[in-house]
C-alpha cells in the first residue's frame, strides 16, 4: 500500500526547506557540496577529477555520469527537479531536453523548445486533495473495520452458542441411539425384522439430527446481515429456491416460501427449511450435499469442522510474529477467523459481457450476461502480496483450463476502502485475471500526522 | 497476429505443437504437380521452327512445336539493360488469353540491341553484347545456351523438361479438369494449364532464395521429397526444415559460386513449385570417387507453375551485388520507412483497451526502455470490423493517440482485407454495392469463414478498387485515425479458415482470371493499396509504414514483412536468421521474426536471446499470441529486464546505421541483412553459414541461439580483413572461426576493419526523442590503416529526400586524416547534431589531434588514448554533423 503519510510528509518538509539555492543544473539539495564552482570536481565514484568547467559541459566523463547532473550526455545519469509546490522527482537524464515535459517545473525542457507549463502547484494540491481523501477513507474504514470485527465476533459467540445447542440436541439423540443400540443388544436373537426395525429407527434419527444440523448451518448462511433474522433478501440469492423455476425468482416466490413474511427468526425457519431443503445448495460448496444414506452405525463422534483446511496452512505460515511491522496482518488474521461474518457474501462485478462473482476464501467465477454456463476463475490459493505486505494480494488457482493455455486464475488486490466491493474485474494476460477489491479489513490505523496536514497547504 | 484456425477446425489439432501436414497438398496432391513431375528428363519434344524467327532490334520471336501434338508455341527472347535475358513462352494461338502478371515490374523493362552472330539449320547464336556473352538457340530439340567465353552459364530445356499445357476443350480426362482435396472440389474451368521449364547450372553447388521456407539458406535438392511450393498460405504452426509453403512468395532464385553470380526470376503468381537437383549430392559424389573430380558440379531446377505463361528474367551478374541491381531494374527496391519504424515494436495479441495501452506505455518509461510502436491486433475492432474500434475498450482512440504523439510514439492498428458481412458495415456495403467482391465461380460475392465469421474479399487486383480502399485511410473515413497511427495486413494470403489450404477456392474470379492465375499476388496487392492509403492521407508528404505477412516479387516496394505465426522454440529462433537471409537476397530486407516466438511460452532465456538477435535484424518486434502469458520486457525480473532494455538500447545506439543501411538498400536493392557470401563471394566457406549474418558490409553478427550456451564459434571472413568485437574493442584476424564465451549479456558483433560507423549513444524513450542527438564516430582501422564509412541524415519521415532535402557525408580516415566530405553537393539539409566524440580502434597514440572546419578555422581536440586495446577517443570535437571538416593526427 502506498504511503500517503509519507508522501505528505515530504511535502511538508518541502514547504520548510524549498529556498532556491545555486548549484549546477539538475544537481539535488543533498548533493551541492560535491559540486563546488570554480574547484576540480571529483566524479562521485571516486574514479577521477576533472576541471569544474567539464560539470554540466555536455560530454559524458564521469563512468558514473556525475559530472553531467544537467545534461543528456551521460547515458546512466539523472536529473533532479526540485518541483516546487509538488514533490521532486529524478529522472533518467535521457528525458532531459527530449521535448517531453517530464518535471512539472519545467526545469527538464530548457533547450528543447518544447512548451511547458509548471504545473507543479496544480499537481500539489490535486495530490494533497487524494492523500486527503485517502486518510479519510483510511480513517473511517479503520472505524468500519474495528467495528466489524466487533460484530463478528459476538457473531461468532453467537455462532458458537447455536453450535453448542446443536451438539447438545445431537447428545440427546444419540444418547437415544445407544438406548436404542442397548435394546437391540440385548435381544438375544437378532431376527431380521427386529434387525430392520432397529436400523429404520437409527436412520431416522440420523436423519432427524442432521437435517436439524443443516438447518442451523443454513440458517446462518442464509442470514447475510447476521441480524437473527432470514429475509426475502437473503433468500432471493439462492435463485435454485425458485419455486417455479421459471428463471425468475421474484420477492413475491421468496415471500411465499417464508410463508408470507418479510423475515424469519430460527424457530419460524423450521418451516421454510422443510420447504426449501430439498433444492438448497450450499453457498460454500454450491454442489449438492450428498443424501448419504448408507451410512454405517457411527463409530465414533464426529465434530462438525467449521474452519476451512486454508487457513490452518496460514497459521502455520513460519514467519509469524513480527507483528509491529505488519499490523495489516494481525488485523486481517483476525478477520480471517470471522470471515464467515466479513465475507459471507459473494461479491458481484459487472462488465459489460460478463458477471464476476468473488466468494473469498472459496473462489471466483465468470458467467456471460446473456445465457451460458458459469466457468471457474480459481479456487482460494493463497496470500501473495509482496513480502512487506502479503495480505493485499489474494491468490485463486487452479480454474477451468484454457485451451492450449493455462487453468484460469484470478489475482484479488485488496486496498482499504469504506465499502467492501469489487471495483473491477480485468483479463490482463489470456485466462489470467485481476480484480480490484476495496474492504475495511485491510485499512490501517491512521497516523496521528495526519489531522495538522490542513493547515500546511501553502508550500 | 493470428492464424489460429477457428476452434472447430484447432479442436483438431489441439494437443500437439506441430502442423498439420493432412490440411496441405503434398505435390501428388496436385494434379498438375503430380503430372508435371512425371516427366523424366530425356529428349524434349520440342523443336524451333528456325523459318518462323523474326529479329528486330529488340527482340527476337520463333515459333517452337511440340512434334507429339503440333501445339505451336510462340518464344520471344529480349535483351535487357543490365545483363538480363528474358525469355517469354506463351503459346501462339491459346484458345483464350493466358494471364501475364501485371504491376510487378516497376516499368516495361529496357532493351538493348539483340545482334545475330551465325546462323545455321540447328539454331542461332545471338550476341548479348558485352563479354562475349551469347545465346545459342538450338533447334532440334529446342534448347536454350547461355555462354560467356567457352563457359556455359545456363542451359534452358537441356533436359527436356519444358511442358506448356496448351488451353483445350473439355474432355475426360482424370484430373485435368474437375479435383478434388479434402471436402474442396476445384472445378478447373479452364482444364490443364501448367507451364513447366527447367534450368541447368553448370559449375554452381550452391544456390538460395525463392523464399518464404522455413528452410536453411542454402537450399536442399529436392530428389527425395516434394519439391520447394511457392502458394501463399495461412499455415498454422509451421514446421521447420521442409519445402512446404508458408505466407509469401518470391520466384526468384539465385545460384553461386566463387567466380560467378546468377539468378532466376520466374515471374508466375500461379502454385509453383521448384525442384532442385545436383550431381554433387550423395550420389554424385560417388561418381566423383569413380570418376576422379574430372566432372563439374552441377545443381539442375525446374520450375513448374500451374498456369499462366513462362516469363522468366535471367539475371547474369556477375557478382551478387549485380544480381541486387539487375534484380532491383526488374522489380524496384526496398521503400524508405521513416526511421522511428526501424526502431523496436512492441506487440501483443492484444492489448486489451486503452488503459492496457497506456499501462504498457508507461511501463517502458518506467523500466527505461526505448520503444517507439505499440500495436493493436484484431481484438481492437468492433467485432472483427477494421477500419473500427471497439466502442468499450477503444472508445476514444484519438484520446489513445494523443498521450502517445506526447511521448513521441507511434501506433499500429490491424486491418485485415477479409471483410465482414454485415449490412450495418459501411465497409462491407460500400464494396458490395460497387462489386469490388472476389466472385465465386457462379458468379454471386465470394464468401468464406475468417476472423468476423462470414467475409468477403475484395478484388486487390483491380485498381479501382485499390483506389478505393486507398482512400478509406484519409483522417475523416479512417474514425479516430491520427497521423501516428500505421498499419498491418495480416491474413492476406488470403486466408480462409474454411476454405481448402485455409485459403481462397482456385476457382473463384477475379475479373476475367481465375483466382489460381492470380493467388501469390493477392498479398502484394493488399499491401500496395494499404500503403497507398497511407501516402494518400498526408497528401504525399509522409512516407507509409505497412507489414505484411503474405508477398510476392515487388512486396520491398510498399513496407516490412515478417515471418508469420512462429513458435517459441529454440529452433525457431534460429530459423529466422536464414528466413530473413532467403527474403533479403530478393529484395525483401525490411523483415523480422516474432520476438519471442508468437505460440508457446518462451523460456526467460529464450527471450533474452530472442531480443539480442532481433535487436540485430532488420524489423524488431515482440509479439504474442493471445494465449500466453504477457511477456513485457520487466516480467521476468530485475537481472532480465536489464539485459532486455541493453539489447534495446544497443538496437537504439545503432539507429544512424540502420537508417543509413535503408537508405543504401533504397538506392541499391542490396541486401541490408546478408549472408556472408555476399561479401565475400570467393570464400567458399562463406557459402553455407546461416547463423551468422552481416548488416551492410560492416557489421557482422553471430547471435546466441543456443540453449545454455557457453560459447558460440563465429567465422570472420576475409584473409585480410580485422574484426573488432563491438564491446570489448578487441581485435581479431579474419579467415578463421574465433570460439567466443558467452555469457546471458552477450550479443556477438564485430566491426570490420577499414569501416566507420556513426551511433547516437544517448538512448532516449523513443527514436524521434533522438533526432537532434550528437553522433559518436567508431572508425576501425584495417592492416592499411584506413577506413571509410557514411553518414545520411533527413527529417526522418516525409518524402523531402527525394527533393534532395538530405545530408549524405563520406567519411575517410586515411594518412592520419579523418575527414567529412559532401557526396551529394545538390542536397539541402540541415541538422543540429553534432559529432560528439570520435572512436578510433586500432590507433596509435598521437601526439596532437586538430580539427579544421570549413572556415579554415583550427582547433585543438583533446583525446585519450587506452594503450592497452589502442582505441583513441577524441573528446568532444563538436563539428556539425552535416559540414565539412578534417581532423589531424600527429
Amino acid at each position: 500500500m502506498m504511503s500517503y503519510q509519507y508522501l505528505l510528509l515530504l511535502l511538508l518538509s518541502l514547504g520548510v526547506s524549498a529556498v532556491e539555492v545555486q548549484r549546477p543544473r539538475g544537481v539535488p539539495l543533498s548533493k551541492r557540496q560535491f559540486y563546488e564552482e570554480g574547484k576540480p570536481f571529483t566524479c562521485l565514484d571516486g574514479s577521477r577529477t576533472i576541471p569544474f568547467d567539464r560539470v554540466n559541459d555536455d560530454y559524458c566523463d564521469c563512468e558514473d555520469g556525475s559530472d553531467e547532473p544537467g545534461t543528456a550526455a551521460c547515458p546512466n545519469g539523472s536529473f533532479h527537479c526540485t518541483n516546487a509546490g509538488f514533490r521532486p522527482a529524478f529522472i533518467p537524464s535521457s528525458r532531459i531536453n527530449d521535448g517531453i515535459c517530464d518535471c512539472c517545473d519545467t526545469t527538464d525542457e530548457y533547450n528543447s523548445g518544447a512548451a511547458c507549463q509548471n504545473t507543479c502547484r496544480e499537481l500539489g494540491s490535486k495530490e494533497r486533495e487524494i492523500m486527503k481523501e485517502m486518510a479519510e477513507i483510511a480513517k473511517e474504514g479503520f472505524l468500519l473495520k474495528q467495528q466489524l470485527i466487533q460484530e463478528a465476533k459476538s457473531g461468532l459467540e453467537e455462532k458458537k452458542a447455536k453450535l453448542a445447542e446443536v451438539q447438545v440436541s445431537k447428545k440427546d439423540l444419540e444418547d437415544k441411539l445407544e438406548a436404542l443400540r442397548t435394546v437391540k443388544e440385548t435381544a438375544e436373537q437378532p431376527e431380521k425384522e427386529a434387525k430392520e426395525r432397529h436400523l429404520k429407527a437409527w436412520e431416522a434419527a440420523i436423519r432427524l439430527e442432521k437435517d436439524k444440523a443443516k438447518m442451523a448451518e443454513v440458517f446462518l448462511e442464509l442470514d447475510d446481515d447476521a441480524d437473527g433474522f432470514v429475509s426475502v433478501a437473503d433468500l432471493l440469492t439462492h435463485s435454485e429456491l425458485d419455486p417455479d423455476s421459471d428463471g425468475s425468482f421474484t420477492e413475491a416466490e421468496a415471500q411465499g416460501l417464508l410463508g408470507g413474511v418479510d423475515k424469519v427468526d430460527t424457530a419460524a425457519f423450521e418451516s421454510v427449511w422443510n420447504n426449501i431443503k430439498e433444492k438448497y445448495v450450499s453457498e460454500e460448496t454450491r454442489e449438492p450435499v450428498p443424501e448419504n444414506d448408507s451410512e454405517q452405525y457411527p463409530e465414533e463422534d464426529i465434530p462438525e469442522e467449521e474452519e476451512d483446511d486454508d487457513e490452518e496452512d496460514e497459521d502455520e505460515d513460519p514467519d509469524d510474529g513480527d507483528y509491529k511491522v505488519s499490523p495489516v496482518r494481525i488485523s486481517i488474521r483476525f478477520m480471517k477467523d470471522d470471515h464467515e461474518f466479513l465475507f459471507k457474501t459473494k461479491f458481484i462485478c459487472l462488465s459489460f459481457r460478463y458477471i464476476y462473482r468473488l466468494c473469498p476464501f472459496n473462489r471466483v467465477s465468470q458467467k456471460p450476461k446473456y445465457g451460458g454456463s458459469e466457468t471457474n476463475l480459481g479456487s482460494w490459493g493463497k496470500w501473495t502480496g509482496p513480502e512487506d505486505n502479503v495480505y493485499s494480494l489474494m491468490k485463486y488457482e487452479h480454474g477451468t483450463g484454457c485451451w492450449q493455455g493455462p487453468n484460469r486464475s484470478t489475482t484479488v488486490k485488496l486496498t482499504c476502502g469504506k465499502e467492501t466491493v469489487v471495483l473491477s474485474t480485468s483479463e490482463p494476460s489470456r485466462c489470467e485475471y485481476l480484480m480490484e477489491f476495496t474492504t475495511p479489513a485491510v485499512c490501517q490505523e491512521p497516523q496521528s500526522l495526519y489531522p495538522d496536514a490542513h493547515d500546511h497547504t501553502e508550500l | 497476429m493470428a492464424s489460429v484456425l477457428l476452434l472447430w477446425l484447432a479442436v483438431c489439432l489441439s494437443g500437439t505443437w506441430a502442423v498439420d501436414k493432412g490440411n496441405f497438398k503434398t505435390c501428388d496432391q496436385s494434379a498438375f504437380c503430380k503430372r508435371q513431375r512425371a516427366l523424366k528428363p530425356g529428349e524434349s519434344p520440342y523443336r524451333a521452327l528456325l523459318e518462323t524467327m523474326e529479329l528486330t532490334n529488340t527482340r527476337l520471336t520463333l515459333q517452337l512445336i511440340n512434334d507429339n501434338n503440333k501445339v505451336r508455341l510462340l518464344l520471344e527472347l529480349y535483351r535487357l539493360q543490365g545483363n538480363i535475358t528474358r525469355v517469354k513462352i506463351n503459346e501462339l494461338k491459346p484458345l483464350k488469353p493466358r494471364y501475364e502478371v501485371p504491376d510487378v515490374l516497376i516499368r516495361e523493362p529496357p532493351t538493348e540491341p539483340l545482334s545475330l552472330l551465325s546462323q545455321d539449320e540447328n539454331g542461332v547464336v545471338l550476341s548479348l553484347g558485352a563479354e562475349s556473352q551469347r545465346v545459342i538457340v538450338s533447334a532440334r530439340p529446342f534448347r536454350l545456351d547461355i555462354m560467356e567465353g567457352r563457359d556455359v552459364l545456363m542451359s534452358l530445356n537441356s533436359r527436356g523438361l519444358l511442358a506448356f499445357e496448351h488451353l483445350r476443350m473439355q474432355k475426360v480426362e482424370d484430373g485435368m479438369w474437375e479435383e478434388s482435396f479434402k471436402s474442396h472440389a476445384d472445378s478447373k474451368p479452364s482444364g490443364p494449364s501448367a507451364v513447366s521449364l527447367d534450368f541447368s547450372l553448370p559449375g554452381v553447388e550452391h544456390v538460395y532464395g525463392i523464399p518464404e521456407h522455413a528452410d536453411t539458406l542454402r537450399l536442399k535438392t529436392t530428389d527425395n521429397g516434394d519439391p520447394y511450393r511457392l502458394y501463399n498460405l495461412d499455415v498454422f504452426q509451421y514446421e521447420l526444415y521442409n519445402p512446404m509453403a508458408l505466407y509469401g512468395a518470391v520466384p526468384v532464385m539465385l545460384a553461386h559460386n566463387a567466380q560467378r553470380t546468377t539468378g532466376i526470376f520466374w515471374l508466375n503468381a500461379a502454385e509453383t513449385w521448384v525442384d532442385i537437383s545436383s550431381n554433387t549430392t550423395v550420389f554424385g559424389k560417388m561418381l566423383d570417387y569413380v570418376q576422379g573430380s574430372s566432372e563439374t558440379p552441377q545443381t539442375d531446377v525446374r520450375w513448374i507453375s500451374e498456369s499462366g505463361i513462362i516469363d522468366v528474367f535471367i539475371m547474369l551478374g556477375p557478382t551478387p551485388k549485380d544480381i541486387f541491381s539487375q534484380y532491383a531494374s526488374l522489380t524496384g527496391t526496398q521503400s524508405f520507412p521513416p526511421l522511428s519504424a526501424l526502431a523496436y515494436h512492441q506487440c501483443r495479441w492484444n492489448y486489451n483497451d486503452q488503459k492496457d495501452v497506456q499501462e504498457v506505455d508507461a511501463g517502458f518509461d518506467e523500466h527505461d526502455i526505448p520503444y517507439d510502436f505499440i500495436w493493436l491486433d484484431i481484438e481492437h475492432t468492433d467485432g472483427k470490423r477494421y477500419f473500427t474500434w471497439d466502442p468499450h475498450k477503444f472508445a476514444s482512440p484519438k484520446e489513445m493517440l494523443q498521450g502517445l504523439v506526447e511521448k513521441k510514439r507511434k501506433m499500429v492498428a490491424i486491418v485485415d482485407p477479409h471483410i465482414k458481412v454485415d449490412s450495418n458495415y459501411k465497409i462491407h456495403n460500400e464494396i458490395r454495392s460497387k462489386g469490388f467482391y472476389i466472385k465465386n465461380k457462379d458468379g454471386g460475392d465470394y464468401e468464406g469463414w475468417c476472423w468476423p465469421g462470414s467475409a468477403g474479399y475484395p478484388d486487390f487486383t483491380r485498381a479501382d478498387m485499390r483506389a478505393w480502399w486507398a482512400s478509406m485511410f484519409a483522417y475523416d473515413q479512417y474514425e479516430g485515425s491520427m497521423e501516428n497511427l500505421y498499419t498491418w495486413n495480416d491474413m492476406n494470403e488470403p486466408s480462409v479458415f474454411n476454405g481448402p489450404e485455409v485459403t481462397m477456392h482456385k476457382d473463384a474470379m477475379h475479373g476475367a482470371w481465375e483466382h489460381r492465375d492470380v493467388h501469390n499476388l493477392y498479398g502484394f496487392y493488399v499491401q500496395m493499396a494499404t500503403a497507398e492509403g497511407l501516402i494518400q492521407r498526408s497528401g504525399g508528404v509522409e512516407r507509409p509504414f505497412v507489414l505484411t505477412r503474405a508477398f510476392f516479387a515487388g512486396s520491398q516496394r510498399y513496407g516490412a514483412v515478417w515471418t508469420g505465426d512462429n513458435a517459441a522454440e529454440w529452433d525457431h529462433l534460429k530459423i529466422s536468421i536464414p528466413m530473413c537471409l532467403s527474403l533479403g537476397l530478393v529484395g525483401i530486407s525490411f523483415c523480422g521474426a516474432d520476438v519471442g516466438g508468437f505460440f508457446k511460452s518462451p523460456s526467460t532465456e529464450l527471450l533474452v536471446r530472442w531480443y539480442q538477435t532481433g535487436a540485430y535484424q532488420p524489423f524488431f518486434r515482440a509479439h504474442a499470441h493471445l494465449d500466453t502469458p504477457r511477456r513485457e520486457p520487466w516480467l521476468f525480473g530485475p537481472e532480465n529486464t536489464a539485459l532486455i532494455r541493453e539489447a534495446v538500447r544497443q538496437r537504439y545506439t545503432l539507429l544512424p546505421y540502420w537508417y543509413q543501411q535503408f537508405y543504401q538498400a533504397h538506392q541499391t536493392g542490396e541486401p541490408i541483412m546478408r549472408p556472408l557470401w555476399v561479401e565475400y563471394p570467393q570464400d567458399p566457406a562463406t557459402f553455407a553459414i546461416d547463423d551468422e549474418f552481416l548488416i551492410g558490409r560492416d557489421l557482422l553478427v553471430h547471435p546466441v541461439t543456443e540453449e545454455g550456451a557457453r560459447g558460440v564459434t563465429a567465422y570472420l571472413p576475409g584473409k585480410d580483413e580485422l574484426w573488432f568485437d563491438v564491446h570489448t574493442f578487441q581485435k581479431h584476424n579474419g579467415a578463421q572461426n574465433l570460439y567466443i564465451p558467452v555469457t546471458m549479456s552477450s550479443i556477438p558483433v564485430f566491426q570490420r576493419g577499414g569501416s566507420i560507423i556513426p551511433r547516437k549513444l544517448r538512448v532516449r524513450r523513443s527514436s524521434t526523442c533522438m533526432e537532434h542527438d550528437p553522433y559518436t564516430l567508431y572508425v576501425a582501422l584495417n592492416p592499411q590503416r584506413t577506413a571509410e564509412g557514411e553518414l545520411y541524415i533527413d527529417d526522418g519521415h516525409t518524402f523531402n529526400y527525394e527533393k534532395k532535402e538530405f545530408i549524405l557525408r563520406k567519411l575517410s580516415f586515411t594518412k592520419n586524416i579523418l575527414s567529412s566530405v559532401n557526396m551529394a553537393p545538390d542536397a539541402q539539409f540541415s541538422t543540429r547534431s553534432w559529432i560528439e566524440r570520435i572512436i578510433i580502434l586500432g590507433a596509435s597514440k598521437p601526439s596532437k589531434v586538430t580539427l579544421k572546419t570549413a572556415g579554415g578555422q583550427e582547433s585543438q581536440v583533446e583525446f585519450e588514448f587506452d594503450a592497452s586495446m589502442s582505441v583513441l577517443t577524441l573528446r568532444k570535437p563538436g563539428m556539425n554533423a552535416g559540414v565539412d571538416w578534417s581532423v589531424t593526427l600527429q
